[in-house]
């Protein structure tokens, strides 16, 4: 279905400035993850988001605080943009007590719903139909709420992705589906793993607009998210965007990255969204060097502190772990 | 309480139309749901789209994963959603939104999330409907903690356990024995509930118990009937709900009969059967004086040929005989 963009959102000067921020604290947040598990400073399981920032800085400023947001075992820049606190990342993949899962949930599993982060899924595509529930639940109470589901290109050729989509396209939710397309499915390369050229013309098959766009360019995102955003909350349906980008450190932290050609990791590298964004900002005007260092000084003093106050958390203690299994433990099985 | 007879088929309809009108909260989806598709296949939801809309009885695409996803997704925001998986066999495909999501939320926030959806089911059987139109799977559930797991035998059972399952706050599978749908039973009319884990003593006897639930109620009463005339007095302890699992009336009882047998339509070998034998052995085993028999469907898949079906789920005949045999008294199948 074609699209036509009447009225291009722009973002602010100030909007500009907080994507900045926040894929500041995205990126670094994955350098100090980086750099702690491989000096041995601590153990953790990662799914590196390196690379993704500017999808889920645009998506951070463009959903509302009450807007509802589904991500996956790679969203821990998602989680960040919807406001979930860097300590409780931290904990969270450190296993302690302090975590918002209490040391259950780990890295796959961060939920946050005090900030509308209400599910991340270890099941590639099965967050996208909980996104389609929780619209659906808007729109049953007649609320003016918007849930963005984001997801890999591996997920759309799940049944979970193909089942989702058409069900909101029926049911006229207020959902926006955010395709990451990083371009691999863990190792496999996308041109490998379906035959259309692009995701975005899936979405011609649910009978609702498909959008593809520079994933690494965050003014284009604003605008293209918000017309989305705004297309469900007023009632217009669900769109499927297609964001294009890049893993910098391949699927899980570790790994060799042997099947990504060289020329290829070199050539997504040139176009790192943070450094090009915080060029395009001094370029622009928006922002003075002096105030751009004063993000990444006040980013890494808040990733640092994160890291001190989850390494001297408490592990949780086993007496719990029967815990939270169900509302009421009577009779559970032991 | 004012009771009138009804089928269960009416009696989960009741069911569902008083959790409606309760509570704004829940609603109902599935396929063919709606009256414009004909109430459900079985007839359980008939009426209820008329009267609450189809915005509260919504008809989806046939879309398993998709139909549990979403439910799931209403139920994170606070709504009370009740699932309709056509056939017990098609959960299949909605298997990972019940296994990774459903039943492991509220563990993996810490209780910060909650999914308390209902998911029905149906199990058929005795329509030569084969393979994958017949299974009762309830064992596959009974292994993911997290999950209530609740199969009604009766009328007044079903609504009651209905109720409980909607307003519970974990997710509960709900399965609906296609066969015992037409049951007639007396009914309570106003809004009830049955507590889950409250095993029900349908038959109080004194030589042997038999711990069943489901289409083995009826069966294990047909069989009762029979042992009865021969002095043989039996117990029938109807579980209700698989998880959670009431041992307590199930070791009372046995601890008095020092005989168990345990029955069940799914199958044999890694069934409900294993677990209730293996849990009554390890708390009764100084008071039995035989060992716990088993009662299962037989470790094939169910055949369509209803003298092959009929061979391959139990029967009041093969559950009279294994009450024989545990009470030492000579069995007629020979076997």
């Amino acid at each position: 279905m074609a699209v036509t963009t009447t009225t291009r959102a722009v973002p602010s000067a100030e909007q500009q400035r907080r994507m900045y921020e926040l894929m500041t604290i995205m990126k670094l947040t994955d350098d100090r993850l980086a750099k702690g598990i491989s000096s041995g400073e601590f153990l953790a399981i990662y799914w590196p988001h390196r690379g993704q920032e500017a999808i889920a800085a645009a998506l951070g400023v463009v959903l509302r605080p009450s807007d509802h947001l589904v991500t996956n075992y790679r969203g821990l820049h998602d989680h960040i943009g919807k406001g979930v606190p860097v300590a409780a990342i931290m904990a969270e993949l450190l296993g302690k007590v302090t975590a918002p899962g209490m040391g259950k949930g780990g890295t796959l599993h961060l939920s946050s719903p005090e900030v509308g982060s209400m599910l991340s899924t270890g099941i590639v595509g099965a967050g996208i139909p909980v996104g389609v529930g929780l619209a659906l639940s808007a729109k049953q109470q007649g609320l003016d709420r918007v849930t963005a589901t984001t997801f890999g290109d591996g997920a759309t050729n799940t049944g979970s992705f193909h089942e989702s989509l058409n069900l909101a396209a029926v049911l006229n939710v207020p959902v926006v589906f955010v395709c990451q397309n990083n371009l691999y499915g863990e190792k496999t390369p996308v041109d490998h793993a379906m035959k259309v050229a692009t995701v975005a013309e899936r979405a011609a098959a649910y009978g609702m607009p498909g959008v593809r766009v520079d994933g690494n360019d965050p003014d284009a995102l604003f605008a293209v998210l918000s017309e989305s955003v705004d297309r469900a909350r007023s009632g217009g349906g669900p769109t499927l965007v297609e964001c294009m980008t890049f893993r910098f450190r391949g699927h899980s932290f570790g790994d060799n990255m042997k099947y990504i050609p060289p020329e290829q990791l070199a050539a997504a590298q040139v176009k790192d969204p943070v450094p090009t964004y915080r060029q395009r900002l001094l370029d622009e005007g928006v922002c003075t060097d002096d105030e751009l260092v004063d993000i990444e000084t006040a980013a890494t003093a808040i990733i640092d502190q994160a890291v001190k106050e989850a390494m001297a958390a408490p592990a949780p203690s086993p007496d719990h772990l029967r815990d939270h299994v169900y509302a009421d433990d009577r009779g559970m099985p032991a | 309480m004012e009771e009138r007879e009804m089928t269960m088929q009416q009696a989960l309809n009741l069911a569902l139309d008083q959790a409606l009108a309760k509570d704004e909260s829940v609603f109902l989806i599935g396929e063919d749901i709606t009256d414009e598709a004909g109430g459900g296949i079985v007839g359980v939801t008939a009426g209820l789209s008329t009267k609450y809309g189809v915005d509260r009885v919504l008809d989806t695409p046939i879309s398993e994963a998709a139909i549990v996803g979403a439910a799931i997704g209403a139920a994170l925001d606070g709504r009370r959603p009740v699932a309709e998986i056509m056939i017990m066999d098609f959960i299949g495909i909605a298997i990972d939104q019940i296994a990774n999501h459903a039943a492991k939320m509220r563990f993996m926030t810490a209780g910060r999330t909650t999914s308390p959806i209902t998911v029905r089911v149906a199990a058929l059987s005795g329509m030569g409907t084969g393979a994958t139109h017949s299974q009762s799977l309830e064992h596959w559930f009974m292994g993911m903690p997290g999950l209530k797991v609740v199969v009604p035998s009766s009328p007044a059972d079903a609504k009651g356990l209905l109720t409980t399952a909607i307003f519970d706050d974990d997710p509960v599978v709900f399965v609906e024995t296609a066969r015992l749908l037409g049951t007639r039973g007396m009914v309570p009319v106003d809004d009830y509930a049955i507590p889950f884990g409250q095993a029900n003593v349908v038959r109080p006897g004194t030589d042997v118990t038999i711990v069943t639930y489901g289409r083995g109620v009826p069966e294990s009463v047909t069989a009762a009937d029979e042992l009865d005339a021969e002095g043989i007095s039996v117990e029938i302890i109807d579980l209700r709900t698989l998880v959670p699992m009431d041992t307590e009336t199930v070791f009372e009882s046995v601890r008095r009969t020092r005989r168990a047998v345990a029955v069940t339509y799914s199958v044999r070998f890694g069934g409900p059967s294993a677990e209730i034998a293996a849990t009554i052995n390890e708390h009764c085993f100084g008071d039995l004086a035989a060992p716990v028999a088993r009662v299962g469907a037989q470790f094939t898949p169910i055949p369509s040929a209803s003298v092959l079906e009929a061979a391959h789920f139990p029967d009041p005949q093969r559950i009279a005989d294994a009450v024989r045999r545990t009470v030492g008294a000579p069995a007629t199948l020979g076997s």
